[in-house]
């Protein structure tokens, strides 16, 4: 990339830092995701570590309950905002515009700023522990816990400051992404030739503007309520915990679909590509996407079958939670089909897409079990429920996410990842997973409550309780060893080629690492799996012109000033106001700068 | 193993054989997991069996559902593995399979939603006429039960008879708590500010008592929120509807005489009633009126032992974190006299 | 803002223009959050335990005149838009100025109102409608409060040597529809909250 920075119209040499710390390039904005978010899946798995070593043996004695407490939240808040929606975006970040066939998403500087503000919302989380005050009520929050009688300490302060920061972030980059990809598509690039993970971004996007207002509006509220003495929340005065679970689940539903949407995208690109076939049935999958989308929106009460809805809600919620079942089961056969006759080269990639589909469809099924509300009186808040989410999340999530950087890799670094030590890591997580998380199912049944810290002996809940924690140290050697092949991996010379896999996107027509503009020529699309026609028809791809110039969105630092003004802002919320009124002026300043920054 | 053929049939029959190792082993497990104290797959109660009718057919069905498509993810990976000499096929879809894949889904769904829909009616319908009024009160961390036909209140040790429909009014104190006695009764959460309902009828009378313990995440000591549910029959119950409707024991013996004078003087009494002492009428911890007669103390943490008193008396918040009983710093000597005390309430 | 300029501006692939579509879907996103608000409100209806009351508090003629200044606000906007779009320089600057004192008006009469109701004994911990009250139309105030600041900075800019450029009519189309908007919000709740006993 150019060395000059464009800003201000100054030209001198930068440092490697400053380059990265300005960037508005979404393949450099996409890394920095990446790392954050695996950073923060690091910090998630210690977390989920520490927990699962004091449930090990009845009366365990690693963790107090208070830091238990504190811990089983904090990793709930990880994974879900800080490990695997930044990871989801880093995706979509780098192979947005890679896969429509543009230059960079339709806003670089506001992308740029999505990830400093969402560092800031992480940084103001994860700093509670050296407060020793972490959030300690749960990821959801419920009211009357989380109010000042109960929680007087600053934990679930920087509970509502952390996640509104980190909602922002997700907010903007949501937008971002959808004006994106309705609006910067290459020529031929229609909505019914978008590369499902395209969809699934875009149905990502819409899900996260719209409900992410929702759970701010319940922050605020539970803001004021802990802060300037509002009752929004507390009964007796009033007010009601039931709207906090009503406002924390319409926003805390979709947000499961947010979680999961991205891994099924990325399923959906790896197994035709490995299988060597079109995707089986393009249109079912489609629909199938956006009705999860949709319907997402229509189920959030099954969260609350145990808070004495009544019985017409139970009715509605059941019925139209067990409906997701169905658009859900047609992926799953269409995944089926579309490896059955296909000729599947077994790469990483391939194992974690394959491991997708069989996890991914015991979590589907558990789900569907406590749609029955009967059936969830005896789940709600058991060890069952914890094995469903986690074979969600996990077995479905967290494994589409390691296809994907199996799959990816090459593309974003030039170097291929070592397939044996990547298949080795594989059976690691793969076994420790299943160990971890199956006997959780056990555990549900034998009526072992979730969010324990303690459990006596004699309850037939010992062994699997063991057997999940030995589970756990399996999946951290699977961990470990991906980190060791991805530092392996950068010690090599680049041996990827543009296109190791015979890929059928945008992407894989142009180098591995993609230069600055993605492509020299923008490419025109005249089917679904565009290189792949191309390469049926004898399309040869136009040379570069012999004088490229591409004018590419000069690098900036006001969206980096906005972020630490946002951070400041947060920052007072949690101690003074002097702090937020600094806040406002740098933001009030990055604005201007930023409005009348050059950007041609 | 290949894709055409008897390369197929072997594929297929290596996939059934080790998914259906693994499921039965899974099968075992969950069968093994049934029989324990607190499980869900125990129904002793119209409530639970209705339930159960539910779970059954949706357990079923969820693992025909499993064990069909790990047999073909496991079977179409061997099958299609690649190949030196073979091609894929190319095709984008099949309109016709599709279909017929769309009406499983679907087929599925519905065979899960009718018994669903009415087991929603069952328990949710009104308690039937004569059922036994329960009022259950969740507090950071313990259960207050009150009967109020009976004017009896008691903490943590739920008595109900057998055969006879129990109506439950749910409430709490503080936070939400839940309740759930996975043998009896599906959980249903304590919410502040609002009432809750469900009732149940026990079927089985027996000595042990049936587990439980709080199901919604409280705070600190919510691992340490448990109760239990003795199931009478109907001789016994009215034998302990009578004596827990007495006042406390008088003391007998000097020690426990000592004992009572230490319930007042280390402010005991500011929290906790002693029905028939006279200043022993606090209403924050549990009514300690018969405690002695109780199977467990600090909500079923602690065996209701001489050991178990001394080591509850001597710091509570080391037993329950949290405990809204402080360490009152009692000396050997006093820890000694309550105990006695507390164990001459029967 | 910034767009990939590598790409001819005007050439998205609906033809509008991505910045006009951020705002769409931004105000999407805003509905919901509005939404929530007045949900809020709606469902704490009658559950103050104290006083004061809103018809104890509420000034409705006071509210429509403010109401009427806001509601003016969107026409001096809407002239705005087209002098931008037939540009005409001088009634696009002077527009946006009336509209600004408009919006300017409007937040007058809101911190009239707030002092008001706190000398009659409402504050945001009162009961549920001073909490539900303050919160939602406290937003909205600030919402209005960004939309001048919005309205402001275009004008400043268009007063510089080189204007707001080629785009005049873009920026200025956005901008109202984000001032719309407000105003619609506003609409909404003056039914729901002073209108609807």
């Amino acid at each position: 990339m150019a060395t000059a920075v464009g800003t201000l119209g100054h030209t001198r040499e930068e440092s490697t830092v400053w380059k990265w710390m300005t960037t508005v390039d979404h393949k450099k904005i996409g890394a920095l995701y990446l790392i954050t978010g695996f950073t923060f899946f690091l910090v998630g798995g210690i977390e989920a570590t520490l927990v699962r070593t004091q449930l090990a043996v009845p009366n365990g004695t690693v963790l107090d309950a208070g830091l238990y407490n504190q811990l089983f939240t904090m990793h709930a808040l990880t994974m879900i905002f800080l490990a695997i929606m930044p990871m989801g975006a880093a995706f979509f970040n780098y192979f947005i515009p890679l896969h429509i066939g543009a230059r960079d998403v339709a806003f670089p500087r506001l992308n740029a700023l999505s990830y400093w503000v969402l560092l800031s919302g992480g940084l103001i989380l994860t700093s509670s522990f050296f407060f020793g005050e972490a959030p300690n009520a749960g990821w959801f929050a419920y009211a009357p816990l989380t109010e000042k009688e109960f929680a007087p300490d600053k934990g679930l302060d920087f509970y509502t400051v952390g996640l509104f920061i980190a909602g922002l972030a997700s907010l903007m980059s949501s937008l971002n992404f959808a004006v994106t990809i309705i609006n910067m598509r290459a020529p031929g690039m229609t909505m019914m030739r978008l590369p499902v993970y395209m969809w699934m971004t875009l149905v990502v996007a819409f899900l996260l503007i719209l409900s992410l207002p929702v759970i701010t509006v319940a922050l605020v509220q539970l803001y004021f309520d802990r802060n300037f003495g509002t009752n929004f929340f507390t009964p007796g005065a009033g007010g009601d915990p039931i709207l906090w679970q009503h406002l924390f689940w319409v926003f805390g539903h979709p947000e499961v679909y947010v979680l999961i949407l991205p891994s099924m995208g990325i399923v959906s690109e790896v197994l035709p590509v490995m299988s060597r076939k079109p995707l089986f049935g393009y249109t079912a999958i489609v629909m199938a996407g956006a009705s999860i989308g949709v319907l997402g929106f229509g189920v959030w009460s099954h969260h609350m079958f145990t808070t004495g809805l009544g019985t017409v809600p139970q009715y509605v919620f059941s019925a139209s939670t067990m409906a997701i079942g169905v658009p859900t089961g047609i992926k799953v056969f269409n995944w089926l089909g579309t490896m059955y006759g296909g000729n599947i080269k077994m790469t990483v990639a391939t194992y974690y897409s394959i491991a997708f589909v069989a996890l991914f469809t015991i979590g589907g099924i558990s789900g569907v079990m406590h749609a029955s509300p009967s059936v969830d009186g005896q789940h709600q808040d058991s060890y069952f429920v914890v094995a469903h989410i986690h074979y969600v999340l996990f077995g479905g999530a967290i494994m589409g996410i390691f296809s994907g950087l199996y799959y990816w890799f090459p593309k974003m670094t030039g170097r291929l990842l070592d397939e044996t030590l990547g298949k080795i890591g594989f059976w690691f997580i793969f076994i420790g997973m299943n160990l971890t998380f199956f006997p959780m199912h056990f555990l549900g049944l034998a009526g072992m409550p979730r969010r324990i810290y303690t459990y006596d002996a004699g309850l037939g809940w010992e062994t699997w309780n063991f057997v999940a924690t030995i589970g756990v140290y399996i999946i951290v050697v699977g961990v470990a060893l991906f980190l060791v092949n991805v530092f392996k991996t950068f010690r090599k010379p680049p041996d990827a080629g543009d296109d190791p896999w015979g890929g059928a996107t945008l992407e894989w027509a142009t180098t591995s690492p993609p230069p600055e503009h993605n492509f020299d020529v923008v490419p025109v699309v005249r089917d679904r799996d565009p290189v792949w026609y191309n390469r049926d028809h004898g399309i040869v791809t136009p040379e570069k012109p012999a004088h490229l110039h591409i004018h590419m969105p000069p690098p900036s630092y006001f969206p980096l000033v906005l972020g630490i003004g946002i951070l400041l802002i947060g920052v007072g919320a949690l101690s003074s106001l002097a702090i937020t009124a600094l806040g406002v002026v740098v933001v009030y300043y990055a604005l201007w700068g930023w409005a009348l920054e050059p950007t041609e | 193993m290949g894709r055409s053929g008897p390369g197929r049939i072997i594929a297929i029959a290596f996939s059934s054989v080790v998914v259906g190792v693994i499921s039965w082993l899974c099968y075992l497990a969950f069968v093994d997991s049934a029989d324990t104290p607190q499980s869900t797959w125990r129904p002793m109660s119209d409530n639970t069996h209705n339930i159960h009718t539910v779970y059954e057919i949706v357990f079923w069905l969820a693992a025909i559902v499993f064990v069909f498509i790990l047999i073909l993810t496991l079977a179409f990976t061997l099958m299609f593995r690649e190949k030196e000499g073979t091609t894929a096929q190319q095709f984008h879809g099949n309109s016709k399979l599709e279909a017929v894949l769309l009406a499983v889904p679907v087929l599925i769904v519905v065979a899960m939603m009718v018994p669903s829909f009415k087991a929603i009616a069952q328990n949710t319908a009104d308690p039937p006429e004569g059922a036994l009024e329960v009022i259950a009160i969740g507090h950071q961390w313990w259960f207050e039960f009150q009967y109020p036909e009976l004017g009896v209140t008691t903490a943590n040790e739920l008595h109900v008879p057998v055969g006879r429909a129990v109506s439950v009014k749910l409430k709490s104190a503080d936070v939400i708590h839940s309740f759930w006695v996975p043998q009896l009764v599906g959980k249903v959460d304590m919410m502040p500010g609002h009432e809750n309902h469900l009732w149940f009828t026990p079927d089985t009378a027996r000595d042990d008592a049936y587990l439980a313990q709080c199901a919604e995440f409280c705070g600190a000591s919510h691992a340490n929120m448990r109760f239990r549910v003795f199931v009478d029959t109907e001789v016994k119950f009215d034998a302990w509807t009578k004596a827990t409707l007495a006042d406390a024991a008088k003391p007998a013996t000097d020690i426990v005489k000592a004992g009572e004078q230490q319930f007042t003087l280390s402010g005991c009494v500011g929290c906790h009633t002693v029905q028939g002492n006279a200043i022993a009428v606090g209403k924050l911890g549990p009514n300690l009126t018969h405690v002695g007669s109780r199977t467990t103390i600090a909500s079923g943490v602690l065996a209701n032992t001489p050991d178990g008193l001394h080591k509850w008396l001597s710091n509570p918040p080391a037993v329950k974190p949290g405990s809204k009983m402080p360490n009152l710093g009692l000396s050997e000597d006093q820890i000694q006299k309550l105990t006695a005390y507390l164990g001459s309430l029967k | 803002m910034a767009a990939a300029h590598a790409e001819p501006q005007h050439n998205t692939t609906t033809g509008i223009d991505n910045r006009k579509m951020l705002m769409w879907v931004f105000l999407a996103s805003e509905c919901l959050f509005f939404g929530s608000l007045i949900s809020t409100y709606l469902i704490f209806k009658g559950d103050s335990i104290t006083g004061p009351l809103p018809h104890d508090v509420l000034d409705i003629p006071l509210t429509s005149t403010s109401t009427f200044v806001l509601l003016m606000s969107s026409l001096t906007m809407v002239l705005a838009v087209f002098g931008a779009q037939h540009n005409r320089l001088g009634l696009m600057k002077g527009m946006l100025l009336a509209t600004i004192v408009l919006g300017l008006a409007f937040l007058g009469f809101q911190v009239f109102e707030f002092r008001t109701f706190g000398h009659e004994g409402l504050n945001l911990t009162t009961n549920q409608f001073g909490a539900t009250f303050f919160v939602l139309t406290g937003l909205h105030g600030t919402h209005v409060g960004v939309g001048v600041l919005y309205l402001a900075s275009l004008l400043v800019a268009s007063g510089r040597r080189n204007g707001l450029g080629k785009e005049v009519a873009l920026h200025v189309d956005i901008a109202g529809l984000y001032w719309h908007f407000v105003d619609i919000v506003w609409i909404v709740i003056f039914t729901l909250i002073y209108l609807i006993p």
